[in-house]
């Protein structure tokens, strides 16, 4: 499937990887793409301090009211972004549920730090629970949600399968269905995985696809993130450079050492590349290592160009 | 300067490998272990992290809850041995050796929220961490090299066994879930409607295999005290290091400076070392703007690409040194050392060797 049409047939799409593959940028990256085949998009990040208003030129993180981050014009639709942070989600909850009071009451005694511990995976049902809300009630086309990065992005989307089970009645029980019921629908729900093309990413990328579908949750896109194309022209230089030894700087040694290196890594991430598409079964999208590792808006929109190809 | 980690590895006998996630931590606590087992010590490295990265870097199939050893690493009597940490395994383990009877022990382990949910309590992963280590450390290992779970938050590896003892010393834990602990639960009208709430969120039936979990486990907690007493004793000891690990992006060396500053801060942890992952080489002493130039003069030729080249990695070398430098102005004494990116991705026993060679050089 090509990005603009994986764009437009998914409600909602949970960008995961490790941390530092790139998701955030990945998010920001479709959102705008989004936005550009004129689909109005809500991106949600799960962090209270994260880069994803960085990423629109926007300065400090994401709270919980949302702002615009690219207004509509003739050539994009509106682009609107928010936070949804785990310890604030119990208590929206329980407010929700007619349990303000004992919540008010509780909290002063350190209670809901004690309840969320005891139950775990209880903040990141709560968090799917209300992108569960944004998919159903929210306005724009496509909500990407920028998944948390800690440890497994995998822990996050298997509480609520695992919390259906452990917990046998209640809300917390029926939310759980819901929200598993979501993700695991693949008309609503698609997971991209961000990686980048190096041994052990590519490694985890491939246990985490197999988590998915163990999960049952559908794959629908990876990207790889960070990708330095194999430059043809420059294996023929060192050929060359190595022979024609006559039009030679003085330092040829360093210039060939440099080429070979740069070459040597093109040809390793290019077998990465493969390896992952390889082992993932699914389609690789890929985005360019950027000259910049600070990530605005103009690099934004660039990388959103690229991924729409 | 990389003396450091090379006395590190002699003579220390804890090693906390932690940092942000992405920048190479595992192969850099593999290959501390490596050095450490050719010093001619008896090293396990400890992975707490469920992800195959240590078994990768070594080469090897997998790791589980017990000490395997890495073949043909060690001289002069050293050797070097992995492990990955499994919670659930170690938990069921101290179940079974801290409880009063045999009986205790299995209501605690066929109870049906310990099943389910005590593996993953918060804090319990890093709490199993800080007991395997104690029993590495009995064990006869000279070296025990951990690498800490990847994360922003790599302090609440240290915190964690104090975490788990507060919540078991918490008010309500003590009068609600361990009510003979508390008052008399009859009259204990609170910790009634406190349950009574909970019950309307997750179910009654979830809380009352909680409160029998925590009610079994009754007599336990002081063993988890004292356990947790003598785990921060080891890290406060003066023969543990702490080895921050970091790469040059600016994001990590933000990371790693916040890390740094935070361990000192709370008094926590001096870090003996600064390792700074796959910092890009240098090709000779050509500034970027001389070879983009010479990459002009001879465009169209072989020459002209090799310059171009050598100006994109010089450049990415320049962004390097100046996050490297950030870093080293932001420390007073802390020394910094430097790893630099190898031609090929480390995973195997010569790839970690030679990251080892340039550590402790």
């Amino acid at each position: 499937m090509n990005p603009a049409t994986f764009l437009s047939t998914s409600r909602l799409v949970i960008v995961a990887g490790k941390g530092g593959a790139g998701k955030t940028t990945v998010s920001a990256a479709m959102a705008v793409a989004a936005g550009s085949e004129g689909l109005a998009a809500l991106v949600v990040e799960v962090d209270d301090h994260g880069d994803l208003g960085r990423r629109f030129d926007r300065v400090g993180p994401l709270g919980a009211r949302e702002v615009t981050l690219v207004p509509a014009t003739a050539r994009s639709a509106e682009i609107r972004g928010r936070a949804i942070l785990a310890d604030r989600a119990l208590r929206t909850y329980l407010d929700g549920h007619g349990l303000g009071a004992v919540t008010r009451r509780l909290a002063s005694g350190g209670a809901l730090e004690l309840v969320t511990s005891a139950v775990p995976g209880l903040g990141d049902l709560l968090v799917l629970g209300q992108i569960r809300q944004l998919v159903d009630q929210d306005p724009a086309d496509i909500v990407i949600v920028d998944a948390p990065a800690t440890g497994h992005a995998m822990t996050f989307l298997s509480s609520p399968a695992g919390l259906a089970r452990t917990v046998s009645s209640g809300p917390v029980h029926d939310q759980a269905e819901l929200v598993a019921a979501m993700l695991t629908d693949p008309k609503r729900c698609q997971v991209v995985l961000v990686a980048l093309p190096e041994e052990t990413p590519v490694n985890e990328a491939i246990e985490a696809a197999e988590a998915l579908s163990e999960l049952g949750v559908s794959l629908g896109m990876v990207v790889a993130n960070g990708c330095t194309p194999t430059d043809a022209e420059l294996a023929d230089a060192i050929e060359a450079a190595s022979v024609e030894s006559g039009l030679a700087p003085p330092d040829i040694e360093g210039l060939l050492a440099a080429g070979t290196y740069a070459y040597g890594r093109q040809v390793d991430e290019a077998d990465q590349r493969a390896r992952l598409g390889a082992g993932v079964g699914a389609a690789v999208a890929q985005l360019p290592r950027l000259a910049v590792d600070d990530i605005g808006a103009r690099e934004t929109a660039l990388l959103a160009r690229t991924l729409l190809g | 300067m990389s003396s450091v980690l090379r006395s590190v590895v002699q003579t220390r006998r804890l090693v906390i490998c932690c940092g942000p996630g992405g920048t190479g931590k595992t192969t850099t606590s593999a290959a501390l272990g490596v050095a450490g087992a050719k010093a001619g010590r008896r090293v396990v490295v400890l992975t707490i992290d469920p992800a195959r990265r240590l078994a990768d870097a070594l080469g090897i199939d997998g790791l589980t809850n017990e000490p395997t050893e890495v073949v043909g690493v060690g001289s002069d009597g050293g050797s070097l041995w992995a492990m990955q940490l499994d919670a659930r395994d170690t938990f069921d383990e101290i179940v079974r050796t801290w409880s009063t009877e045999p009986a205790q022990a299995e209501r605690i382990l066929t109870n049906p929220y310990y099943r389910t949910i005590a593996g993953s309590l918060s804090g319990t992963q890093e709490y199993m961490a800080g007991e395997k280590l104690l029993e590495l450390h009995q064990a006869g290992f000279d070296l025990v090299v951990v690498d800490t779970p990847p994360g922003r938050h790599a302090v609440d590896f240290l915190d964690a066994s104090r975490r788990l003892v507060a919540f078991f010393d918490h008010r309500l834990y003590r009068t609600v879930l361990a009510p003979r602990h508390g008052l008399l639960r009859a009259v204990n009208l609170a910790a009634q409607a406190f349950l009574r709430s909970a019950a309307r969120v997750v179910g009654a039936e979830l809380i009352a295999d909680a409160v029998d979990f925590f009610a079994a486990f009754e007599g336990m907690e002081d063993d988890f005290r004292a356990r947790s007493v003598r785990v921060q004793a080891l890290l406060g000891d003066p023969a543990t290091a702490f080895v921050v690990v970091t790469s040059p992006r600016p994001d990590t060396i933000d990371a790693a400076i916040g890390l740094i500053a935070r361990l000192a801060a709370e008094g926590r942890a001096t870090v003996d070392a600064v390792v700074v992952n796959r910092v890009s080489p240098r090709f000779g002493p050509a500034t970027p703007a001389e070879d983009r130039r010479r990459s002009d003069e001879y465009a169209g030729t072989p020459l002209g690409a090799l310059f171009r080249t050598r100006a994109e990695l010089h450049e990415r070398a320049t962004a390097d040194e100046a996050g490297i430098d950030a870093l080293r102005s932001s420390l007073d004494q802390t020394p910094v050392l430097t790893v630099p990116a190898l031609p090929d991705d480390v995973h195997d026993l010569r790839g970690l060797a030679e990251v080892a060679s340039h550590m402790v050089a």
